[in-house]
This record gives structure tokens, C-alpha cells and sequence, in this order.
């Protein structure tokens, strides 16, 4: 069975590269444009992992990961943060609010799809 | 979709994150202080350096980062966003832009001006006094790599253990983990890790059992697991973290591979990592460790759901701790608990899906390629056209003009108006990203005249077709720079004058009777009309004792060549004056006015039709050829008596109204389909305002109707005619072309019908 991945990211040019890394590698995928919208999917979706985002309008990716963590069925859902350097501080923060792990962007598909298929079985 | 159509979206979408970060920071020049201003500022640029990155458009990416850097500053509050900083951040806005274009167009940028603004935002990121800023450009040197934890890698000897009793060996490799394997590849090291996950561990969704798959791939491997602080089931916390592990892993892959393995997991667990020296066991042959049952029965899990536990991650913990083969069938169970909760949530999920259905149609948008749109609507203007020729044939053919037929082709009609109206509103666009634009133009020639000038916008959201938006920005950018150039005085002169030394220029767009208008407005010195008069007098415009009008004064700056500016400055010296702009504004169909008062500033409107596609025109006929004359250049229509015909010349003629003369012009004759003058009191005479303010009487024979017309262009269906715009198709299926009017104006002055003096626009 495919595997499903829920993206979460305001940038659309973002959307469409993770759209196509993600579908060439077989995953089905579902996108959310911020916080808010990928709560409101969540629920709907019942995704394997989370890749999303920490700069977003409306919710931005620490209140995503917290609103998720909340959910008593996804509180241990694997999420993946995308940062745009490696920036310590907004990992640790990432951490605390609940990620499993990150890549660094620009995401080269290969890392990404590494990084998914190590938080999920 | 392809990276090259990625791309493309990419750069549309640098455009509205630059519009976005233009309005954000002049937001927060009015003293807009919402932190949401701030943060969307913020994402604007993050957002470009983000897909930049992607892209490998190392300028854009670093010029970008050090803008963001201060931005963040900013929204840290470790910077006061004062005026003197906005400034700075609107420039970089600017190269940002520039950066942006370069990027998609090629070309290049004015470097200086991008690194003297990089040095400018790393002082204002560095130069204040809370500690901090200016650690965040140092951020991004720090190795991707997270810094490995300050344990120290010794290696933990077995007798350490708490209990030589609770190890449960799992031999973990293809093959047999023998002596003989080992002595064969003894050349590789062996590394002794320690793992012991926290409960944290497990709640930030990492899992102890992928991690040990991934260290599996890097070698052969052997895992023991102490489950010694496994409770009783009475005493135990699911979500607590029991056991911990003791790794063997011979592999070549170094240390650095099997710390990357726990890269996100590093910070909730304890681990050690140290590599045996030569000839040393791995504490997982170690076979004076005895095994020990596993304290509960596996086969459970076969049986009962996970209910049974209540636990889905404790179960996967176990597996990982007895055999990682087993793996695959407690994840089994784990979804099949997941989809029993599913179905429990399912009714609420149905709802909550409701409900974000209903919050998505709100705003919801899509993309359409211009061209598809541009295809619907030459389409609906053939069926306007169809329908009008429908109709007139159902007319011509059905004298009693009551039949079900007539009631349904007045529905059609109906219809088709709707359709076509909502087919323009699809090519509507808001003026904002026009007026954005403005005010970059402004805070340039702000600089280059050294004059302090405050840009006002309103009405951006009124709504104009996209090709007069497009058309518009040349002769807006043009007047704006006239506006602050020639219009507002030197602030040492406004102060002089008691006005406020910054200067203001407004920018207005309106919706009035199915047209918009735009308004320019400054606070300047407005038109000094004596100068002007004196320009025109020496440029033989006008007699030196002709007697005008202020107002005809002020209109005289939309002639040809005309320039009042005593010095050429950066800005004036480039060739093009208000004539261009009058010119492209009534190649757009509109008009532009001005009104001056001396001291105190001067206001040009614009008015211009809200599309390029349809024409509301005055159907005429001229010499038995059918015209259509566009209404907005129409003043009044009257009927001509012979007492108000007076001769003039030669072959002139004036048509005297309300005490005024007005040169009368014969179409016909000038489109030469005839050879000799009509007699005006056989037609009628439309009083038509042309280039230049004046007024003209246009002679036709007689006056159709008005008629919504789709305008079809000449140039690119048939050829450029001479005093022809366009042409059209009426509903008896004829062509009908519509007049040019300020061509047919100009040729009646004596010039001859050209070629540039047509609407080129038009189509």
C-alpha cells in the first residue's frame, strides 16, 4: 500500500517540488497551505508522516506540530520539519513542540525521501 | 510538472510575496506595529530564499538571507522598525525585485547598489545594542550537522551493566554472526553502542525499532536489550520508555554514519557510541550472558487485538526488544488498533471534513492561463455578434413581432450580455500591483531629486481589465515622475512656503459610470501658467496674444515636445513629455485631464474603459457606409440649421454654438468616400473633444442608435487603415469600422492621415 504523506506549506513552489519528489517516489501525497488548513485535513487524510513547514500565515509549524502531538491519534504520527538553514534555535524549538525529525531545505528529493522512509516503517 | 514548470510558478510567485513584502513594509512605515505585519514581511523574503534555494539562484539566496537576518531582527524586537530602517528595508525590497527579474529574464543588477544595501542591513542587524542580532548570520555557518552531544564516547564495559542477567541476545546480520565471520572481516571496526530512548523519544514520533533498522544497514549487527526496568503489567506506564539497548555493529561506515542514524533522536535518549579495539568481543557474543525468558508471553499479541495491552507503542518497543522479524506483524496490529480508532472517530471526521470544505470555498482561487481566458472571450463577443444578427433576421423575417420566438431571442439576449459580463469580470484585476509599482518609482525619484515625498494610495482594489492594468503602469510611472520632479518643491522651499516639508502625492482609482478613474494628485506648486504661456508663445504654439483660458493654459503641457523644467534634470531629460502620455492614455480609450491651482499642487484625471474588448459607440452613417464613433469621445450630437454654418476660407467651415465656433469636419470627406463636402443641414454633427482639449463638430449623415460594440482588430485581421481604429461586426452581419477619432480630428488641421496617429491599442 502507498504510503501517505500529508505536506504542509504556505510556498507554492514549495508544494509542487515535494508534490512531484514525493509522487515520483511512490508516496501518495496531500497538501495543506498552513497550520490551520492542515489540521482541518488531518482528520480526513490519516496520513503515515508529516512533512510541514515553520514559517506559515494563520499557524505556523510549531503550532501545527503541537495541534498535532494534541490528537490523541496522531500524537505519535512521524513529523518532519523543513527548515531553510540549520538553524539550532528553530530546530530545538521544533523539537520541543513535538518533531520527529527535519530536513534541511532546499530538500534534495534523495534526503527527503530518506528522511520519510526513516520515521516510518 | 517539470522543475522548468515549477519554476515558472516560483517566479509568480516571487512577484506576489515581493507585492506582499512591499505593501507589509509600507504598513509598517504608516506605524503599522502588528506583529502579523511583521511576520508577513518576514515570510515574504523567507518564502523567496526558500524556492530561490531550490533553484540554485545563489544571489537571490544570499541577498535574501542577510534581508531576512534584520527582518528578523526586527520581528525579535531586537530592532526598532523607525523610518530610517524602513527606508533601508523598502531599497532592499527594490534589489530584491531586481535580483528576481535578473533571475528569471537574465540581465544583470546594479551590484553596488545590492552590496551597499547587504552592508546596510547587516549594520542595522548588527548595530544594536541587545545582544543577539547579530548571532543570527552566524546561524547559517553552523554546519548542518547538529553538534554531537558532549558525552564522552567511553566504552561501557559489560560488568557495568546493572544486570549481567537481562540481556535477551538478537543476532541481527544475513549471516551466521560465527567466529569465522568475524575473523574474516575483522578488518572492519566494531562499534559498542549504547541506547537507551527516553519517553520522549517515542512521543515525538521516533521509534527505537526504525532506528535500529537503519543502524542494521550499516553493518552486521547484534542487539541485546535490557527490559531490567520493565515493571510489573500493573505498575507499568504504557508511555513510558523500559528498555534499552546494547548494539554490536561492525561496519566501515565510521562513527559519523551511526550518529547520523540518530540524528533526530539524539536528544532523548542516552547514547554511547565507542569502537572496540582489535581482538575485543562484542558484548552481544559475549556468551557468558546468559539469556533470560522474556517476562511476558508473545503469542498474546497473535491473538488479541491491541486492546488487550492498550498499548500500540509499547508493543512495537517489545518487538524491537525480541526480534525485529516480528516487527512487521505488531505493526500490523498497530494500524489495525489505528483503524479501529478510526472508526470510532469517523462520524466526527465527516463532520470536521464538513466544515473545512466550507472554510476552503471562502477564499478559494484558481490559476488560468491568460490565453484560455482571452480565447472565451473572443467567443462570447461571436456570440454576442451571432445573437445580434439572430435577431435582426428573426425581425426582418417576422412582421407580427409577438411570437414565442421574439420573447425567447430577448432572453438570449439577455443571457448573452450576462455571459459576456462575466466573462470581462474574469480579465478584471485590482490596480494594486500597478500602484505598488508607483511607489517604488516614487522612492526613486525621491532619492535622485533629494526631495522627501509621502505616496498615498486608494481604491487599489477597483477592478480594471488586465491589458489597461498593463497599459497603464508606462504613463502612471511617467506621470508620478513628473508629479515629484516638476511638481513638488524642494523641502527647504515648502518649509519657506509653510507647508509640511515632505510632500504628497495621492493616487486614487475609482469606479464612475462603467469607466475608472484615476486620479494624480500633489501638494506641489502646480502649474505655473505664466511659464507655460511663455513656453508655448516661444515654441509657436499659440499666438503670443492669443487669449486662453486657465484651463486651456494648463492643457497645453499635453503638446508635443512640450517641457517646462528650466533645467533638464535626470528625470525630464529622457525625451518624453506629457504629449506620450496623453497619447497612450487615449490609445487605451481614455481621457486625461488636468486642473492646477498656483501653490497649491495640480490634480490629473484619468478616465479609461474598464475593458480593451467591448465599445459602447454612437452607429452612424456616413456616405451610405455604416460607422461606429466610441461614445466616451462624444460631447453632445445636434442637428445644424443653416443660420449657424458660417464659411471660412476657402473650404472651411465653423458651426457656431452657444456662441462659440467650432471647426466643422466633414468625415466622409476625409475618409475620402466622396469627393465633394455634404451639406451640414442634411446630417448631423457630433461635438467630439480631441487631442489637445479642443473641440470638433464631426459632420455624419445620420445617427443609428447606440450600440454595445466587440471590437475587432483591423491590423491584425485585415491592415492598418489610415483614421480607422478598429472595426466591428453588426448584427445584419456587415462590417462596421470604428472611427478614429483624433486621427480624423488631426487630418482635418491639414496633416494628413497617418499611420502612427491611429489607435494601435485598439483589439
Amino acid at each position: 500500500m502507498k504510503k501517505k504523506v500529508l505536506t504542509v506549506d504556505d510556498s507554492r513552489t514549495i508544494r509542487n517540488m515535494l508534490l512531484v519528489t514525493l509522487n515520483n517516489a511512490g508516496f501518495e501525497t496531500i497538501q495543506a497551505e498552513d497550520g490551520i488548513e492542515g489540521l482541518e485535513v488531518l482528520e480526513d487524510c490519516n496520513p503515515d508522516v508529516i512533512v510541514t513547514d515553520i514559517n506559515m500565515p494563520r499557524l505556523d509549524g510549531f503550532g501545527f506540530i503541537e495541534g498535532v502531538r494534541r490528537n490523541e491519534k496522531y500524537r505519535a504520527i512521524p513529523i518532519l520539519v523543513l527548515t531553510t538553514e540549520s538553524d539550532a534555535e528553530k530546530k530545538n524549538r521544533a523539537r520541543q513542540a513535538g518533531a520527529t525529525g527535519w530536513i534541511v531545505k532546499p530538500f534534495d528529493p534523495t534526503k527527503l525521501i530518506d528522511a520519510i522512509e526513516r520515521v516510518t516503517a | 510538472m517539470d522543475m522548468n514548470e515549477i519554476k515558472e510558478i516560483f517566479f509568480q510567485e516571487c512577484e506576489e510575496q515581493l507585492a506582499e513584502l512591499e505593501s507589509g513594509l509600507l504598513r509598517l512605515n504608516d506605524g503599522d506595529r502588528d506583529p502579523e505585519t511583521v511576520n508577513a514581511v518576514f515570510r515574504a523574503v523567507h518564502s523567496i530564499k526558500g524556492g530561490a534555494g531550490a533553484f540554485g539562484l545563489d544571489d537571490l539566496v544570499s541577498f535574501a538571507h542577510v534581508f531576512e537576518t534584520t527582518l528578523d531582527c526586527v520581528r525579535s524586537n531586537k530592532l526598532e522598525p523607525t523610518q530610517e530602517v524602513l527606508k533601508v528595508m523598502l531599497k532592499s525590497a527594490d534589489v530584491l525585485a531586481d535580483l528576481t527579474n535578473c533571475a528569471r529574464d537574465g540581465g544583470s543588477v546594479d551590484e553596488a547598489r545590492s552590496k551597499q544595501l547587504i552592508r546596510e542591513l547587516e549594520a542595522l542587524a548588527h548595530g544594536t545594542p541587545l545582544p543577539g542580532a547579530a548571532e543570527a548570520p552566524a546561524a547559517k555557518a553552523a554546519p548542518a550537522k547538529p553538534a554531537a552531544p558532549a558525552k564522552p564516547a567511553a566504552p561501557a564495559p559489560v560488568a557495568a551493566a546493572p544486570n549481567d542477567q537481562g540481556f535477551v541476545p538478537v543476532a541481527f546480520s544475513f549471516d551466521d554472526f560465527g567466529g569465522d565471520a568475524a575473523a574474516e572481516t575483522s578488518a572492519m571496526p566494531t562499534f559498542e553502542i549504547s541506547f537507551k530512548p527516553n519517553a520522549d523519544l517515542y512521543r515525538k514520533g521516533n521509534e527505537a525499532t526504525l532506528l535500529l533498522r537503519d543502524l542494521s544497514r550499516l553493518g552486521e549487527m547484534s542487539i541485546l536489550c535490557d527490559m531490567d526496568s520493565l515493571p510489573s503489567l500493573e505498575a507499568l506506564n504504557p508511555e513510558d520508555a523500559y528498555f534499552s539497548w546494547k548494539i554490536s555493529l561492525r561496519t566501515d561506515k565510521g562513527e559519523d554514519a551511526i550518529r547520523g542514524v540518530f540524528e533526530f533522536a539524539e536528544w532523548d535518549c542516552e547514547l554511547e557510541i565507542a569502537e572496540l579495539a582489535e581482538g575485543e568481543q562484542p558484548v552481544a557474543v559475549d556468551g557468558e550472558a546468559p539469556m533470560q525468558a522474556v517476562p511476558f508471553d508473545l503469542s498474546i499479541l497473535d491473538d488479541e487485538p491491541a486492546q488487550a495491552l492498550g498499548v500500540v507503542e509499547e508493543e512495537e518497543q517489545i518487538a524491537a526488544a525480541t526480534a525485529l522479524e516480528t516487527a512487521s506483524n505488531v505493526l500490523n496490529l498497530a494500524s489495525a488498533a489505528a483503524k479501529a480508532a478510526e472508526a470510532k472517530q469517523a462520524p466526527a471526521s465527516a463532520a470536521n471534513a464538513a466544515s473545512a470544505q466550507q472554510a476552503a470555498a471562502a477564499g478559494q482561487t484558481i490559476r488560468v492561463d491568460l490565453d484560455r481566458v482571452d480565447r472565451l472571450i473572443n467567443l462570447v463577443g461571436e456570440l454576442v455578434i451571432n445573437q445580434a444578427m439572430l435577431s435582426q433576421s428573426v425581425i426582418e423575417n417576422d412582421t407580427n413581432g409577438t411570437s414565442s420566438i421574439n420573447m425567447g431571442l430577448e432572453e438570449l439576449q439577455q443571457l448573452t450580455r450576462e455571459i459576456q459580463d462575466s466573462v470581462m469580470a474574469i480579465r478584471a484585476q485590482p490596480v494594486k500591483p500597478v500602484f505598488q509599482r508607483m511607489a517604488r518609482t516614487v522612492r526613486e525619484i525621491a532619492d535622485i531629486t533629494g526631495k522627501s515625498v509621502r505616496l498615498i494610495t486608494e481604491g487599489e482594489n477597483t477592478e480594471v481589465d488586465k491589458t489597461v492594468i498593463d497599459k497603464l503602469a508606462e504613463p502612471l510611472t511617467h506621470m508620478i515622475r513628473n508629479a515629484v520632479d516638476h511638481g513638488l518643491e524642494m523641502p527647504e522651499k515648502r518649509i519657506a512656503l509653510g507647508k509640511n516639508p515632505e510632500g504628497t502625492v495621492r493616487l486614487t482609482a475609482k469606479h464612475r459610470s462603467g469607466r475608472i478613474i484615476i486620479e494624480l494628485a500633489d501638494d506641489g506648486a502646480g502649474i505655473n501658467r505664466e511659464r507655460v504661456r511663455q513656453k508655448a508663445i516661444d515654441n509657436d504654439l499659440i499666438a503670443a496674444d492669443a487669449n486662453l483660458s486657465d484651463e486651456e493654459i494648463d492643457n497645453l503641457i499635453f503638446h508635443a515636445g512640450f517641457s517646462t523644467a528650466e533645467k533638464v534634470s535626470d528625470l525630464s531629460g529622457r525625451g518624453v513629455g506629457m504629449d506620450v502620455v496623453k497619447r497612450s492614455i487615449q490609445a487605451l480609450g481614455g481621457r486625461i485631464n488636468i486642473s492646477s491651482k498656483p501653490g497649491q499642487g495640480s490634480v490629473f484625471t484619468m478616465s479609461l474603459p474598464l475593458t480593451l474588448a467591448v465599445l459602447d459607440g454612437m452607429v452612424v452613417t456616413v456616405a451610405s457606409q455604416t460607422l461606429v464613433v466610441p461614445l466616451t469621445a462624444i460631447v453632445e450630437t445636434l442637428q445644424p440649421d443653416a443660420a449657424s454654418i458660417h464659411s471660412f476660407g476657402a473650404t472651411q467651415r465653423l458651426i457656431s454654438i452657444r456662441n462659440s465656433f467650432c471647426p466643422l469636419v466633414d468625415v466622409g470627406r476625409i475618409l475620402n468616400f466622396r469627393a465633394t463636402q455634404a451639406n451640414p443641414v442634411e446630417g448631423v454633427a457630433l461635438l467630439v473633444e480631441s487631442e489637445g482639449g479642443g473641440q470638433r463638430a464631426l459632420m455624419v449623415d445620420a445617427i443609428q442608435g447606440q450600440r454595445q460594440v466587440v471590437i475587432k482588430s483591423l491590423e491584425a485581421n485585415y491592415t492598418h487603415v489610415p483614421g480607422i481604429a478598429a472595426a466591428t461586426i453588426l448584427g445584419d452581419g456587415r462590417v462596421a469600422l470604428i472611427l478614429d477619432v483624433d486621427a480624423v480630428v488631426a487630418a482635418s488641421r491639414g496633416q494628413p492621415l497617418r499611420l502612427e496617429s491611429a489607435l494601435a491599442a485598439v483589439g
